[in-house]
């Protein structure tokens, strides 16, 4: 199944760049509404998420922004009367079409969220778990091995690797984190969502943090919530600002930051609302 | 004491209404630690009393005696011939040989209990293989109820003054001891209070809270889980939980009577059972427990979900990897809370028939049985006084019994709870 580009008729769903390279686009929404009972959380989003980037979306509190990051590993299925309208497509496929496994989805959108939450077991079995649930590994080394690669990848090895059989919420905040990222990364997701991974942190842990996103990019398409726009500007390629529910603009962030189209970004960006 | 505006601050002076508050925080002090106080000495005096009566049925009243076993006295291979009965009236004739006249000797035969014929078929069946001559043993006997309670209590209850004067003279003679009683623990219930024990009602209660368990605490949690984890919050569930929450607060005899009308009338099922006793009990249990696993699946934090499921662990994945561990402590305490109300519940078992006089001890849940707190509140019902020590001793064994189980709970919450 493959998505009729439609950036023609939609010209504000894509970050525009300057020269006219072609872009993979990996996550496609599509008028995307979502409803908590009868009170609506986001109307009619439609954005398109470039592969391999880091997309960072922000807005001020209760604009929707983590409702809509939600949406993509349908999350959002777990609220009570959520509703959710409108078509997301990951990598051409409708996530929210009826014969698709929510739990192979996730296998592939791993997410990370605002406190780290590691499971009450050891490092080692946090990491492992997902490989094991998914029958990954065919051996107890080659689990091992896997285990020691993601904790490399989430730049957390050196500090853990003698004490990997220690429980997991004995770490540090930042480290608990870059634990939870390790956990995700460990099942080889094409996508990872992040919501608001840092604001728990102090910034010595966010810049770490934040280090390891751009270390990430490329392998990955990281989408990121944020309430700093400080961190937007840092981490990512492309960046949505949502306010009330709705896309106010999306663009290549450096453009978004320095010259903003619409007023309401202007002001938020410059401290004005939000 | 000014400050720069020329204020003066006084951190010393006490204004009435600052007094006032003090006085108040005093007074809900006093009145907090009076309530505590209070409650304390309650138990204590309880406790104080029931362990003051209770003691004494763990002692029992021994006389020795000499029985002649006559040189053809029945082989001990064959006791049901044997006249046992018919030997220690001899031997006690032989003690007392002053006593004459059929009423005297009554009296006298009355200072032995009947489970000394027990205890000289077992001296008999101990004692080596008879010869062709005469042979004496000397043995402990359990002396009467009213001996017991003479000798222990210095209460003569019925006695007469002929009997107080045996009593003396062979305490004189170092002819009576207070031993321990064992029978207490070994034997099953009797007419007797001297013989009667607790062996059976303890059974009973270890079979009836077996089944009770058995039923209650895989329902319960596995339906604690299902309504906390897996079923559509809605109207269903909502009428559900507010029955699930009436149902803990029914009375526990109304769950007797539909034990009566359903296990037993409808199904057949054997009267006086632990296996219906069980069944009862558990459908009492099932609320509590239920109650207090929701509560505990409830404390799990949402994260600890979200983090499973966003790895993509399904549902079933998510709740017995990661939550059930974590409010497994919380679920151990409501099921250990809800054995120990069955432990001690004895209206339900009334109306299904656990209420007989059980002598032997119950092997199987089929079998008739009683439990700790039906056979206390037999033996309370009794008219004989020495039952008044057999009730508190068997209040005292069913207390232990809660503390211990009350223990286990503490172990369990200690061992399986993890830091989340």
């Amino acid at each position: 199944m493959k998505v009729q580009p439609i950036a023609a008729q939609l010209p504000e769903s894509r970050p525009e760049r300057p020269g006219g390279k072609k872009r993979e686009y990996l996550v496609q929404a599509r008028d995307v509404s979502v409803f908590y009972g009868d009170k609506p959380a986001l109307h009619g989003v439609t954005l398109d998420i470039e592969q391999g980037k880091v997309t960072s979306l922000i807005g001020p509190s209760g604009c929707g922004k983590t409702t809509f990051l939600k949406c993509i590993n349908r999350m959002n299925d777990l609220v009570e009367n959520c509703r959710v309208e409108g078509r997301i497509t990951v990598a051409g496929q409708d996530i929210y079409a009826p014969d698709v496994d929510v739990v192979a989805l996730r296998a592939h959108i791993g997410m990370v969220f605002q406190r780290p939450n590691p499971f009450p077991k050891s490092i080692f079995e946090n990491v492992a778990y997902g490989l094991r649930i998914h029958g990954m590994t065919r051996s107890k080394t080659e689990l091992a091995d896997r285990v020691e690669a993601a904790l490399k990848r989430a730049a957390l090895w050196e500090e853990v690797h003698d004490r990997l059989h220690e429980p997991g919420n004995g770490l540090s905040g930042g480290q608990q984190q870059r634990l939870c990222i390790a956990r995700a990364i460990a099942i080889e997701p094409r996508i990872i969502l992040m919501d608001e991974p840092a604001s728990a942190l102090d910034p010595i842990a966010t810049a770490r943090i934040e280090a390891l996103i751009d270390e990430l990019r490329g392998d990955y398409t990281i989408v990121i919530v944020t309430h700093s726009m400080q961190q937007a500007a840092r981490v990512s390629q492309n960046t949505a600002f949502f306010h009330m529910g709705e896309i106010v603009e999306y663009g290549a962030t450096k453009r978004l930051f320095t010259s903003p189209r619409d007023e309401r970004t202007q002001n938020y960006i410059t401290g004005r609302i939000g | 004491m000014t400050d720069t505006s020329g204020r003066t601050l006084d951190f010393t002076a006490r204004p009435a209404a600052l007094r006032r508050r003090h006085a108040a925080e005093a007074r809900f002090r006093m009145a907090g630690r009076l309530a505590i106080l209070l409650a304390f000495g309650f138990l204590v005096l309880m406790l104080g009393a029931i362990a003051h009566t209770g003691t004494g049925a763990l002692k029992q009243t021994q006389i020795r005696l000499q029985v002649a076993l006559p040189a053809d006295a029945p082989a001990s291979t064959d006791p049901a011939k044997a006249d046992f009965g018919g030997l220690l009236k001899q031997a006690l004739r032989a003690r007392f040989p002053e006593v004459s006249g059929r009423k005297d000797k009554r009296r006298l035969y009355r200072l032995l209990s009947i489970g000394a014929e027990e205890r000289l078929r077992e001296a008999m069946l101990e004692a080596p293989a008879p010869g062709a001559q005469e042979r004496v043993l000397t043995l402990w006997l359990p002396a009467s109820d009213e001996v017991d309670l003479l000798v222990k209590h210095d209460q003569p209850g019925r006695l007469g003054e002929q009997e107080q004067r045996w009593v003396a003279q062979l305490r004189e003679s170092g002819e009576i001891r207070v031993a321990f009683n064992r029978g207490f623990f070994l034997n099953g219930d009797s007419r007797e209070p001297e013989l009667a024990g607790i062996a059976s009602a303890l059974a009973g209660t270890a079979w009836t809270l077996a089944v009770c368990f058995a039923l209650s605490f895989p329902i319960g949690i596995l339906g604690a889980i299902y309504l906390e984890e897996f079923a559509r919050k809605g109207r269903w569930s909502s009428f559900i939980e507010v029955n699930i929450n009436n149902l803990a607060a029914v009375p526990s005899i109304v769950f007797g009577l539909l034990g009566l009308a359903v296990f037993l009338n409808l199904f057949g099922l054997p009267r006086s059972s632990p296996l219906v006793g069980g069944m009862v009990l558990a459908l009492m249990t099932l609320p509590t427990i239920i109650i207090a696993s929701r509560a505990a699946l409830r404390a799990v934090p949402p994260a600890i979900r979200e983090a499973a499921l966003g790895i993509g662990a399904t549902r079933v994945q998510t709740v017995f990897h990661h939550v059930v561990p974590l409010a497994l402590p919380g679920m151990l305490t409501g099921t250990i809370v809800g054995m120990a109300r069955a432990l001690g519940e004895t209206a339900p078992l009334l109306m299904i028939g656990m209420v007989a006089f059980i002598v032997d001890i119950p092997g199987s849940i089929l079998e008739p049985a009683t439990a700790l707190p039906v056979q206390i509140f037999l033996w309370a019902d009794s008219p004989e006084r020495a039952f008044l020590e057999k009730t508190s001793a068997a209040i005292i064994v069913l207390i232990t019994f809660l503390v211990f189980m009350n223990l286990i709970a503490i172990l369990m919450r200690m061992k399986f709870r993890k830091r989340f």
